[in-house]
Parts: C-alpha cells; structure tokens; sequence
C-alpha cells in the first residue's frame, strides 16, 4: 500500500494543469498498490487553489500559505514537512517540479525518478520508466530509499478528469525556510500570456526553424496557419536563439516536451535535440526544402516545398477545409 | 571570485540515436561514439569562464575549477575545459557505474567543503541521463540556495550577490541571490550579454555562439601544464550507495510506417485529412 502525495503547480493562486498529469500518476500507483493520494497546494493563493482541487479524488487537499513568490528555498521544507508518512511525493515535470523536488529530496533522503514516463506496479516495487539520451534510450528503475520522489512527463500521463466526489480540504502549517531562504529573493516574474492554447496542452502544434529568417515572418508567415489550425505555436532552439520568437516557444530536449495529434515542423531540419521534444506525437509533418534533412526520420508526411510557398496555401487550405466542416 | 564547475564526459549527444542497448537490456553501450563534454556543462563552464575574466581584454579575474567523476580517460573532459580557459582541474576516480546524481551531488558536496567556491556552475541535465536532479540536490546538501536554468548573471559586488534572470515554463524570473550558491543555466546564457561581471565594459559583447568558446592553440597548450588532482571517493569520505537502481534498458519503439513524401499542399492537406484524419 502506497500512500501518493501530490504537489500542485500554482500560477497567480491558480492550480496549473500540468498538476491533473501528476494527479493521473498519483491514481495509478495508489489504485495498484491499494493506497491512496493526496494533493498539497502551496504558495500564493493555496487555499483558494486548493478549493479548485477538491473534484479529482483525492482522499483530502492540503493549502500552505507561503509568500514572497516562487523558489525552491521557501518550498521545500513545508513540501519536506508534508511528506512524512507517503511513499511517493509527486509533481509534473515542469520547470517547477523539476526545480522544487530534488530540493525536497534531498531533505528527506529520497532518490528521484525524474521526467518519467510511465510506472507499473511490480509486487512491493514500483518501476519508473523514462526517457534518456534525448529520448533514446528508455531506462526502467526501482529506488532504494524509503520515500521516493517522482516527476512526471506532462505529455505521457493524461490530464485526471474530475472524479464526482469532493475532497475535503485541510490546512497545512507551512516551515520556515530556514538559511538558504533567507539568502535568496524574487524581485520579479514575468508571466507570459498567449491567446493560442499551451503549448504541452494542444492537439496541434506548428513549429517553426530558422528557415523562417525573421519575427516578422514568424508573424506573417507562420501564425496565419497557426491560428487557422487552433494550433499552439513552437520554435526550434536556433529559432529561439536568433531571437525570432520568445524563449517559452521552444520545443526540445531543453525547453517543451510535446506529443500532439498533430505536429507541424516548417523550416525544422530536426536536430536530434529538437526530436527529443516532439517525436511522440501522433501524425507529424515535414515541411522543409531539403528532403534529406534528418525530421525524415520521424516524418510521417514530408512535403519539399518552399516554405515561403507552402505555409500561405496550407493555410487557405485549412481554411478551405473548415468551411466545408 | 572562485567558481566549481561539475564537468560530465558524455557519449556524443549529436549522435545519440546511435547508442545501443546489450541484448540482455542491462547496458547501454555508446560503442563508436565520440566522448564529449556534456552540452549543458559547456554552457555553464562558457558562464563560469565569463564572470572570472574581462570579456574585452581577456585578462583572468578569477578562478575556475573544473571537477569531473569518472574513470581515468575522463581527465580529457578535464583537459577540454583547461585549454578553454580554466585555471585547474580535480578528477574523482570512479566507475561510472556507481554514479547516480544522489552520489554526484555527495561528491561535489564534499569538494566544495575543501575548496570553498563562491559559486558551484553545474549543468542543468547530462545529455545522457536527463534527469536535472544533481545541481538541485547538491544546493540542499549544502544549504546553499540555488538557481536553476540561469539564463542572464550578472554582480555588481564581485561575487557577493548576484541578479539572476531564469527561465521557467510559465515565463521568466528574476532573482537576488547570495553567495556562495549554485547555478545551472538555459540555452540563453550563451547569448552575447547574458553575463554582466562588473569587469568587462559595460557595452562589451561576446559572439554568437550555440555552445562554450573554442580552445585556443595557444589555450590547448597551456592546458598541458596546467594542475589536475585526482582523488578518489574514500579521499572525500564518500560512499557511492546508489539510491537509483535500474532494472533495465530498451530502445523506444520505432515510429510505425515510413515517410510519406506528398508533391503538394493539395495533396498534404487532404491526406490529413482522409488518411490521418488529424484535420
């Protein structure tokens, strides 16, 4: 029996929806080992998110008030608190689960299966698969210690749906930071804010290179299919770097992991990094001048075409598509 | 200023579709493949060389130290980073079968006990293992506070305190921190003003680059001459006790089917639309 605490993502007193992939995690193992979960929401906010997280099954909902903004430093030790007596301390492998558990982990002397992407229930064991070499290799662990601490890979563990019955909600004294807290501060946090749907959360993405040449055809060219689509737009890292669009559009082994139904790479030659973020998706499509470029690979449909040609007429195409509906 | 900096040797990540997994599952083996040093500890030993030197005229300000874990050929990794600009490096012996990042972090742990950094630069990830989990780790060991994916650095205090920008997935942050802490950094730290030292001129910027500098002949040289201790984990007091344990090892399923190389959008969209029916 395997008791799963879950760490809820909050932004701006909001739960995030990558906490419903760790919610999804969390059911798995406590309905396989005969335990149960709960969720602990933490920061700015917690109770008001806590009270957004009470439909999902939980056997209760924590809030800890803690202020000051995000950091590991300040998290940590009421997470650390909070975890005694589970057998797994949970979150979504985003920046901020990757960022905050290990820190926990290290409090409580837990090892850590991070960025997985599936577990199974083997007897007493629990094995975590996950990704390595950018996507490569899968390796399959077991951890050592007493409390195991696990993030998990948004695009492998689907959003929990709401399970009918209301968890009740508890109060959770927060912990003191304590020295490294005290030596660090947040003076700011810029919140990106996008009309198009998440980038890990689309059916359909379009993914732009550095064969786009500029921000403005970034704009002109690829956000007309984009948006005709419904789609949530993505760069490459060289993209990114060039400074064609904003550093939380990109998809790879550093930045988004994603797995759509459908994935549009145009100008992408597909660097093994950039595979390493998007070749789990359902159906993807090449658009590139150079059909030996390596997103041949993984391509289900490649076009060689021009992209300067090409996106423009997709684009009335798809539009084409929906009038017809 | 005096910044450690963790340096991995990892199996050519532009080639890791080429690693290959033993027939009984229990290794992956990297055969053929070049050893390089990790991306991501290139780009926070390009930072670490950046905050300890004045960009313009070159002139060293400060010290690097480079630490790899790993058998004897390691000291390569080492030597890379030495002929980049670092003043010296240690090699912890060990067999990198013993290594996980809980044991990394006790290691580093235990250097930075004797050498006192101001600042420990670590890689976000190994291109091999993936985990991010080491530099996190290793900050709590020490009760040190930490910033990860450090995309723009910059003191005005030589050290003492640092404004940090980093990138996290719902935008970015901006931070003061107190040294000795530890960072690991984004892609962006490589961009040509991410590192702001008090030092370099104000207007000085480095050049576009995907990765850290390139060595040198003259720095490749230097490099020979320059101290590497090695050490062995009994030295630092440390017992490499995994708390990861793998089971095994498998290649992810191929993608199903080939490419389907389409003459035109007409034919693109309406495939999608009847044969994938994702449109």
């Amino acid at each position: 029996m395997t008791d799963v605490l879950v760490v809820a993502e909050l932004t701006e007193g909001q739960p995030r929806k990558t906490t419903l992939a760790a919610v999804t995690f969390a059911k798995q193992v406590a309905e396989g080992t005969g335990g149960a979960f709960d969720i602990l929401a933490i920061g700015e906010g917690a109770e008001g998110a806590a009270g957004a997280l009470t439909q999902y099954g939980a056997r209760k909902v924590l809030h800890s008030e803690v202020g000051g903004g995000y950091v590991s430093e300040t998290f940590a030790a009421t997470v650390a608190k909070a975890a005694d007596g589970y057998g797994v301390v949970a979150a979504c492998a985003s920046s901020y689960g990757k960022d905050l558990l290990p820190r926990v982990a290290a409090k409580i002397d837990a090892g850590v299966a991070s960025d997985i992407s599936s577990v199974e229930v083997d007897g007493s064991d629990l094995l975590y698969t996950r990704p390595m070499y950018a996507g490569n290799v899968f390796g399959t662990l077991k951890i050592t210690t007493d409390v195991q601490v696990v993030t998990v890979r948004q695009s492998e563990f689907d959003p929990a749906p709401e399970a009918g019955s209301s968890s009740p909600v508890e109060a959770f004294a927060a912990e003191d930071g304590g020295e490294a807290a005290s030596k660090i501060e947040v003076l700011s946090l810029e919140v990106v804010k996008s009309e198009r749907p998440e980038l890990t959360e689309a059916d359909v993405v379009v993914s732009g290179g550095r064969s786009l040449k500029s921000a403005e055809n970034f704009e002109n060219v690829l956000e007309p299919l984009v948006d005709a689509l419904n789609a949530a737009m993505g760069a490459s890292r060289a993209a990114v770097d060039a400074g064609y669009v904003p550093n939380d559009l990109q998809v790879g082994q550093t930045g988004k992991v994603v797995a759509p139904k459908l994935y549009i790479a145009v100008g992408i030659s597909g660097a093994i990094q950039h595979l390493a973020g998007m070749k789990g998706s359902k159906t993807i499509v090449a658009i590139n001048k150079d059909r030996e470029a390596p997103i041949a690979q993984v391509a289900d449909y490649f076009l060689v075409a021009d992209l300067f040609d090409a996106v423009p007429e997709m684009t009335k195409e798809v539009e084409k598509l929906k009038a017809q509906g | 200023m005096k910044i450690l900096v963790p340096v991995k040797r990892v199996a050519d990540p532009d080639n890791a579709n080429k690693v290959k997994v033993s027939g009984d599952g229990t290794k992956v083996t990297s055969d053929g493949l070049e050893w390089k040093m990790n991306p991501f500890d290139e780009w926070s030993l390009e930072a670490a060389l950046r905050l300890t030197e004045n960009g313009s005229s070159k002139d060293r300000v400060g010290e690097v130290v480079l630490v790899s874990i790993g058998p004897k050929d390691a000291v390569q990794t080492i030597r890379q980073g030495l002929a980049m600009g670092a003043e010296r490096g240690i090699l912890v012996e060990s067999d990198d079968d013993s290594l996980d990042s809980h044991v990394v972090a006790q290691v580093i742990a235990a250097i930075a006990a004797e050498e006192k950094p101001d600042v420990i630069f670590f890689g976000k990830q190994s291109a091999d293992g993936d985990s991010n989990v080491a530099g996190t780790k290793l900050a709590e060991m020490l009760d040190w506070p930490l910033v990860n994916y450090a995309m723009a650095i910059s003191t005005d205090d030589e050290g003492k305190s640092f404004t940090v920008k980093r990138e996290l997935d719902v935008g970015q942050q901006t931070l003061k921190v107190q040294s000795p802490c530890v960072f690991t950094s984004s892609d962006r730290i490589l961009q040509p003003e991410s590192v702001k030292n008090g030092v370099t001129p104000a207007d000085f910027a480095y050049p576009e680059s995907e990765g850290g500098r390139y060595a040198s002949l003259k720095g490749i040289m230097k490099a020979k001459k320059k101290p590497v201790d090695e050490k062995s984990l009994a030295d630092l007091g440390v017992e490499a006790k995994r708390v990861n344990e793998y089971v095994k090892f498998d290649l992810p399923p191929a993608r199903s089917g080939s490419t389907t190389f389409v003459e035109s959008v007409e034919e693109l969209v309406q495939k999608l639309h009847s044969d994938a029916k994702v449109l």
